[in-house]
């Protein structure tokens, strides 16, 4: 298997990293090398293995419905990059 | 040519939790933005999701009142894409073992009943909103909603028409807020329809292109939007063009579906299990709780109602298009021991006021009981017909009961044979012309003579004895 | 005093030999002074660690102090931190001031410890050697020129250089364990779900593990105590009985079965690295201990699967930083999709960026059932050899590493190059499995050289009990860099 340069732009879309024309070769050429590696696994015939998703084999613990959490919007947003009336601000959104 | 129609939906129905799906932040409306979006909907570093058990028990809910396989282990799973208002770049879903599958809805068009296939039923969180006023050309983000608990309901493609389809739609609106696990609120989104329509060549067996229409918030609306498509599908095709697959929006000042945007550009969610939550695993002990806890369903209350009450089962499916309107009904029927009088009522007049005046069941101004007391004085032939819509008139306005307003009106039907007699005698009297009339065997003239007595009773007279007794005077 | 142990300190706190006022001067000026040739710290702030240095002395005046009362730590800058800076190595968090405590700092903070400040660590916890930090790399103390390994490597480095008593770190696929091999000092990756993740900044979620690094396996008991817990905010965190993780540190070695995987001295492991575990083997024999040799046959795979389960986590877990709600945003952009990619494009490193985009890739359509469900075949391959193995031994004992820390810049041109160095590490994770580096030696540069102990499902007691035996009767942990 190798990564095309079209593949590289199209993962870097999916993503949302901007990529120069020259980091797709870079880039692509070392993901074709880190895929060499990955490509190891295909060798092993893992027929009838049940995939292992977690380390342990337990089933999800489960909260009661109450309200805990109070308004901390002022703390949460004085780190915000841009915001006005207690809205989080970005380009125009388009539907 | 003629062409099937083909429409398949997936419901989105707001769970009426007090917290979020995967955190402890409130879910009520309307609060001021971002105030109930805490670290998790927030999406801060480090942050993780904790499940809801009421999410898991409504889900279960449903999908028992759906006659639904529940998967005793389900899997949640991350939906990738970004979107200002979905803050941790991917929706928390469930993708390969959702909650629910197979189940069954039962709808009825006309007098012809069809089951519809509930593919599945999962539990998701709720993105936030994103608000186009004009902020200097930018979008606010508003992530209040973010993480308000959902179950995505996905029909199977199995319904023929719109009217298939708006039935669908309203017996699972009815059972969501019939099982009390959505307020039912549609303008403030709690239920939000995608509407998937495809048409094909009557005959053909593969289905055809389908388009999606997105997040309908009402019945009307999705009338219109999926009749809308329909015809354009159907014009396309027969312009000798072709459907692409597609997502549209429905524009309800226009009328019209438009593009938003198309397969080529649909996007890839690399979904997969969400490491953060560990399988749900649900015990016999936890369905058997649920399933004892259920209310008496739609279809079992129908069928209860065609027995008991001796209705018809188009009348018994409207009576139990909600809680409250088949609860009210069932009063009635019983305080007035007239199931069939009541459900005339129920879904005549008292449907089209409260239509008229923008209103459910539940503000109806004349309660069960006083409806029952009009429904005994109809039965009892103290009113006729046209006088019980008389005394339901002066109801509605007051919280006088129909004795009351009978006694106070003056509105009793005369059924005393001495007094019709009275009025018979003058009227035959007075008409000599009818009598005459009547006895050369013109049938007609008894009418006009009849309409003589009731107009000299004041409409109180009681028809069938005015009838009875001039056809023994002029015999 | 700054070569004092954790238990050391805290003992010389209850007898008010010394304040924690005192003591936290001692190692800001001890900061002040290496820092700036080591760079193992992003964030100091000395007004911030003397209150709360004297606020462990007024509860020690009230007589409400803990055990560990008063004693400094340095935490890895991935634990999110009320007011202080948690950047987790990267550009998009430079401007990232915590609103709320990771549960690790909420039960540190609780102990009564003091925060020294904030260690460098590999962006996002993605590499082997911490160059990949956007502050620059860690030198390590040992030898400036030499990477202090990754990615927990400001914490090693700190202990090794005694600028703090102990650190917290994380270990994804080796994280703690091979900077504390490479920088001569002890750590210990706890159990899957033994440490809460809450507030621990994700790389991968179905891997990532906090635990202690100090200087001795004794330490990082006490210190591991604090650590652990129960907590209902991670959902992967396990609801056990609270353990005193120090209880079996004194127990004899007689008869215990030390499993001995061929796989980890087969080729590719350096003559100096093998050297120093067989002559800590020997030790251990002489404590009392048996070996047998095991086989742990898909460790090799390890690799490939780890480099798929992991970017495939980080991928998604990365994509909230989107300049959006906070942490770093492009300065220009034309619209909102130009925004999200150059905010990301900026904001993340190389490293990092490569990760995202293997993740994305291997779980793109088409892709999955490849990559991602045969990675997770392939983790319960390996899961499965090691339960095997804990049939026939009690511990698991190898290298951290196949070499001494390499030299700045060795490996860095070379992704693949620095993931097959992870080779011993790996599988633990994949496996949820506790293991720990102690110090065992030394390469013939001088480099230091961890001994790793790999221990079954909850088995940390056991790990530290051999660790603390073997430190009994060595001396390699009391060593320290000449700064």
């Amino acid at each position: 298997m190798s990564l095309t340069h079209q593949d590289v732009a199209r993962i870097a879309k999916l993503a949302r990293i901007a990529v120069t024309d020259e980091e797709i070769v870079a880039v692509g050429a070392q993901l074709n090398n880190i895929f060499s590696l990955i490509e190891q696994m295909q060798a092993v015939d893992t027929d009838g293995i049940e995939p292992m998703a977690h380390p342990q084999d337990v089933s999800l613990r489960l909260r009661d419905d109450v309200v805990t959490e109070s308004d901390r919007r002022a703390a949460f947003q004085a780190i915000a990059p841009q915001v006005e009336n207690g809205l989080f601000l970005v380009p125009k959104v388009i539907e | 040519m003629k062409w099937e129609v083909v429409i398949g939906i997936e419901v989105h129905v707001q769970l009426n939790t007090a917290s979020k799906i995967f955190s402890g932040a409130s879910t009520a409306f309307g609060a001021a933005p971002n105030t109930q979006a805490s670290a998790v909907e927030l999406a801060f570093p480090g942050v993780l999701p904790v499940l809801n058990r009421a999410v898991v028990d409504k889900a279960i809910r449903l999908g028992l009142a759906l006659d639904a396989k529940i998967n005793q282990k389900n899997v949640f799973a991350r939906k990738n894409y970004f979107y200002p208002d979905l803050p941790k770049g991917y929706q928390i879903s469930q993708m390969e073992l959702p909650i629910v599958e197979h189940g069954k809805i039962k709808i009825l068009v006309g007098d012809q009943e069809k089951v519809i296939g509930v593919t599945r039923a999962h539990m998701e969180e709720d993105a936030g909103k994103s608000l186009h006023e004009d902020f200097h050309g930018l979008s606010g983000i508003d992530l209040n909603r973010a993480g308000t608990p959902l179950l995505e309901v996905v029909s199977e493609p199995d319904m023929r028409s719109v009217d298939e389809a708006l039935a669908y739609v309203k017996v699972l609106y009815a059972l969501v807020t019939w099982l009390g696990i959505c307020d039912g609120n549609m303008q403030e989104g709690s239920f939000r329809m995608d509407v998937n329509v495809s048409v094909r060549p009557e005959g053909q067996k593969e289905f055809g292109t389908r388009r999606e229409i997105k997040n309908l918030n009402s019945f009307r609306f999705l009338e219109q939007a999926a009749k809308y498509e329909i015809q354009w599908q159907i014009d396309t095709l027969e312009d000798g063009g072709k459907v692409q697959q597609a997502t549209v929006l429905f524009d309800p000042d226009s009328g019209e579906t438009r593009m938003m945007r198309s397969k080529e550009d649909a996007h890839d969610y690399r979904y997969f299990p969400d490491p953060d939550l560990l399988p749900v695993r649900i015990s016999d002990e936890q369905i058997a709780r649920i399933r004892a806890d259920l209310p008496e369903l739609p279809g079992a209350m129908q069928a209860r109602f065609v027995e008991s009450y001796g209705v018809s089962a188009y009348d018994a499916a409207l009576l139990t298009s909600s809680l409250k309107q088949a609860e009210y009904f069932e009063a009635a029927a019983k305080a007035s021991g007239q199931g069939k009088l009541a459900a005339n009522w129920v879904n005549g007049e008292i449907a089209a006021r409260l239509n008229r005046d923008g209103k459910e069941i539940g503000d109806c101004p004349i309660d069960a009981a006083r409806l029952s007391g009009l429904i005994v004085r109809i039965a009892d032939g103290t009113l006729s017909s046209k006088l019980a819509k008389q005394v339901f008139e002066a109801m509605w306005d007051s919280e006088l009961s129909a004795d009351a307003i009978i006694e106070r009106d003056g509105l009793k039907q005369v059924s005393d044979v001495g007094a019709i007699e009275k009025m018979v005698d003058e009227a035959i009297a007075a008409n000599p012309k009818a009598v005459e009339e009547f006895r050369a065997g013109k049938e007609k003239a008894l009418n006009a003579l009849a309409g003589q007595v009731m107009k000299a009773s004041k409409g109180k007279a009681n028809p069938a004895q005015v009838q009875e007794i001039l056809k023994q005077k002029l015999a | 005093m700054i070569n004092a142990t954790l238990k050391a300190l805290s003992q010389q706190l209850a007898a008010k030999a010394v304040s924690s006022e005192e003591l936290a001067g001692l190692y800001l000026d001890r900061i002040a002074a290496l820092n700036p040739t080591l760079n193992a710290f992003i964030s100091v702030d000395r007004d911030k660690t003397l209150a709360e240095a004297r606020a462990a002395d007024a509860l020690r005046a009230a007589g409400q102090a803990g055990l560990l009362a008063g004693v400094p730590i340095a935490h890895k800058d991935i634990f999110c931190q009320q007011g202080w800076k948690t950047s987790c190595g990267s550009k998009m968090l430079d401007n990232f001031i915590s609103p709320y405590d990771a549960h690790v700092v909420e039960q540190c903070r609780a102990a009564g410890l003091v925060t020294l400040g904030r260690t460098n660590m590999d962006e996002f916890a993605m590499g082997s050697s911490n160059e990949n930090s956007f502050y620059g790399p860690v030198k390590n103390p040992w030898d400036l020129a030499a990477i202090p390994g990754g990615s927990s490597g400001g914490s090693a480095a700190v202990v090794a250089a005694r600028l703090a008593p102990v650190a917290t770190g994380t270990d994804t696929g080796g994280s703690i364990r091979q900077p504390a091999s490479h920088c001569g000092v002890t750590g210990i990756k706890p159990t899957y779900g033994v440490v809460s993740r809450y507030g621990m900044v994700a790389y991968a979620s179905s891997l990532d593990q906090g635990g202690p690094l100090a200087q001795t396996a004794e330490d990082c008991a006490l210190l591991l105590n604090v650590m652990a817990g129960f907590d209902q905010r991670d959902s992967t965190s396990l609801e056990r009985a609270k353990e005193d993780y120090s209880r079996d540190l004194n127990a004899p070695l007689n008869g215990l079965k030390i499993g001995l995987p061929r796989e980890y001295f087969a080729e590719g492991l350096s003559a100096d690295v093998a050297g120093v575990v067989d002559g800590a083997i020997a030790e251990l024999k002489k404590l009392g201990a048996e070996v047998v040799e095991i086989s742990l046959p898909n460790t090799q795979l390890s690799i490939p699967a780890y480099y798929v389960i992991a970017p495939a986590e980080a991928s998604t877990n990365l994509s909230r930083y989107d300049g959006v709600r906070y942490g770093h945003r492009a300065a220009e952009y034309k619209d909102l999709v130009d925004m999200y990619e150059k905010t990301r494009a900026e904001g993340f490193g190389a490293e990092v960026k490569r990760r995202i985009m293997v993740g994305t890739y291997v779980l793109s359509h088409g892709y999955y059932d490849a990559y991602y469900l045969k990675a997770q075949k392939i983790r319960r391959l390996i899961a499965n050899d090691f339960k095997a193995a804990f049939e026939q031994c009690d511990v698991i004992l190898g290298p951290v590493a196949p070499s001494a820390a390499f030299n700045l810049g060795e490996k860095s041109g070379d992704p693949v190059q620095m993931y097959l160095s992870d080779i011993y590490t790996l599988s633990v994770n994949l496996a949820g499995l506790p293991g720990m580096s102690v110090p065992a030696g030394f390469a013939a540069n001088g480099r230091p050289v961890g001994l790793q102990i790999i221990g079954n499902y909850f088995g940390e007691a056991k790990m530290l009990n051999v660790a603390h035996q073997f430190q009994q009767a060595t001396d390699w942990h009391t060593k320290a860099p000449a700064l």
